[in-house]
């Protein structure tokens, strides 16, 4: 039995309204399952059930408007199906257009904020070591957790909502400190034994990291001191694709995880040991997706998960007095805030001028972008190369951002 | 196997079903992994890609990736081509969840239940199987 304090029995009786009600109920059930003692309050949520994945999204959104209260937390929201602001990026079906578009009224009704990102730590404000939250994306959940040491379980659609309306999450899973120590380690070779580009490396870690450790919490050894947020991101959303993975500790970087025994929660039982060789990791880009040189090059997508206003500035520095092949698209994915940011940068005009179009509010592998049907997709994100061939039906080569930019220069896959 | 055995589960979300199974060997992500029109399975990277799971006891070890996992499972309960039951190893709170809301929103009841791994192994090249889902008392077992 999960034990109720006042303000979650107020929450049961309606006191805060219908949907706060009805949440709070689904919430119980969840908390039951999850063998939960209590519930505790968020200071956060990020939504992903604003997404459209059909009609039952916005009769879901609908069944919660009924009484004009709102969420209680601070709320932002996830990607939509399409930019939209310009539509017609994307090949939206008409019914998707509709239906999207009522949808994220409705959270905006509800209260959430219209951020439309799947990298809400990428806004200035942003949960901070030990904070709880009730984050959903899988990309968002493992970054909050691993990164920021903030403490969110792996919510889905429609418990994120609920969190937000009532503000309080059961005490479950990654919200208990017992629960984020590492039960498995993971060693791996540095970007220079593999050598690999710091981008394509990070990458192919993760992927590996969520074949090994599926929803286990590993304690990686072994990757560079110096790793980067960008970096991190792009091993934490390549785990989650491969894997369930919501928390990863790299040792001597993520703020859990000073030295292996933190990491390890003081553990005296041996745990399981894995050894990752380079040739594991220089594997991945192959084992995802094989492309033979000089094969046709239809787009260049990055951006999953969001660029960051960093990436913006190192892609830059790289296309600087270069062009786009005629023909093929090059499409970066971000948000609103971090576009507006980007666009006022001195370095913008070379982005401008390589032929990059922005793509805002939602990710490339959702919808179909306008692009020649024949011709592979580049990427660095191990995340999109996973994922299109299933979502859009495109055939992906990961790489360096580096390696994809003279993709796309030349129009063919070059070595 | 013999018909009519049955083995201990844990009830996530109570109902009960029983029909034609699903065995899946690796842990499928429904979101960019199933198309909640067919009910099949479309991630290229799973063993099983191509195999119906609608209409089916699905079995596997857990989920994996998204959090519109349970978005894509309500989206195939109002297309009628959901799993009739799910059975996990590893307990998986996003399709509890999207079972919780079919139920609420659709009145589709979709039974979650957690086994052993050991038994999930028994059912390989079975053909059938039953969930019996109540809070408390849950067994899956064969028909």
């Amino acid at each position: 039995m999960v034990r109720l304090e006042a303000i979650d029995k107020a929450l049961l009786s309606g006191e805060f309204g219908g949907s706060a009600q009805r949440a709070m109920d689904l919430l119980l059930r969840y908390g039951e399952v999850l063998g939960a003692e209590c519930f505790i309050d968020i200071v956060s949520a990020h939504i992903d059930s604003c997404l459209y994945h059909g009609a039952s999204g916005l009769d879901f959104v609908r069944s919660l408007l009924d009484d004009h209260r709102q969420v209680r937390v601070p709320t932002t929201l996830n990607v939509a199906a399409f930019d939209l602001d310009h539509p017609e990026r994307s090949d939206v079906p008409a019914e998707t257009f509709a239906i999207q578009q009522e949808m994220v009224k409705g959270y905006l009704e509800l209260g959430c904020l219209p951020t439309m990102t799947c990298a809400p730590y990428q806004r200035s404000r942003r949960p901070g070591l030990g904070q709880h939250v009730a984050w959903a994306e899988s990309n968002a959940i493992v970054f909050a957790n691993s990164v920021l040491g903030a403490r969110t379980d792996r919510y889905g659609d429609f418990t994120d909502i609920c969190a937000a309306l009532t503000g309080r999450v059961p005490l479950a899973g990654l919200h208990c400190g017992q629960n984020r120590h590492a039960t498995l380690i993971i060693e791996v070779p540095s970007p220079g034994r593999c050598r690999m580009e710091r981008d394509l490396y990070f990458a192919s870690v993760g992927y590996l990291l969520g074949e090994h450790a599926a929803s286990r919490v590993a304690a990686i050894v072994g990757a560079p001191g110096d790793s980067t947020e960008d970096e991190l991101k792009a091993l934490g959303a390549a785990a989650a694709s491969s894997g369930a993975v919501a928390l990863f500790h790299l040792v001597g970087v993520t703020p859990e995880a000073a030295d292996l025994d933190e990491a390890m929660g003081g553990r005296s039982t041996s745990p399981e040991h894995c050894v990752i060789s380079a040739s594991e990791v220089r594997g991945v880009p192959r084992r995802l997706c094989a492309a033979r040189e000089g094969a046709p090059v239809a787009a260049m997508c990055v951006g999953t998960p969001h660029f960051s206003l960093d990436e913006f500035r190192r892609l830059a520095g790289m296309v600087a007095g270069r062009h786009a092949a005629p023909g093929v698209r090059v499409l970066v994915s971000t948000s609103r805030e971090v576009r507006a940011e980007a666009e006022v940068a001195p370095w913008f005009e070379a982005i401008d001028a390589f032929g990059i179009e922005i793509i805002m509010d939602t990710c490339t592998y959702l919808l179909p972008a306008r692009m020649p049907a024949a011709g592979v997709v580049v990427t660095n994100s191990a995340k999109w190369a996973h994922y299109a061939p299933a979502t859009i039906d495109r055939r992906p080569v990961l790489m360096s951002l580096e390696r994809c930019v003279r993709c796309a220069e030349k129009g063919e896959v070059v070595g | 196997m013999s018909r009519g055995t049955s083995f201990p589960a844990v009830c996530l979300v109570p109902g009960e079903a029983s029909g034609p199974l699903a065995l899946l060997t690796h842990p499928l992500s429904l979101w960019g992994g199933f198309d909640p029109h067919t009910g099949r399975v479309t991630d290229e990277n799973h063993p099983q890609c191509g195999l119906q799971i609608g209409g089916r006891v699905l079995l596997m070890p857990g989920g994996r990736g998204s959090s519109s996992s349970s978005s894509v499972l309500l989206e195939s309960a109002r297309l009628q081509a959901h799993p009739s039951a799910i059975v996990l190893v590893e307990p998986d709170p996003i399709l509890v969840v999207g079972a919780l809301v079919a139920a609420d929103l659709y009145d589709v009841h979709i039974p979650v239940v957690s086994v052993a791994a050991a038994v999930l192994a028994r059912f390989e090249g079975a053909a059938e199987a039953r969930v019996d889902a109540r809070p408390g008392h849950a067994r899956v077992g064969f028909l």
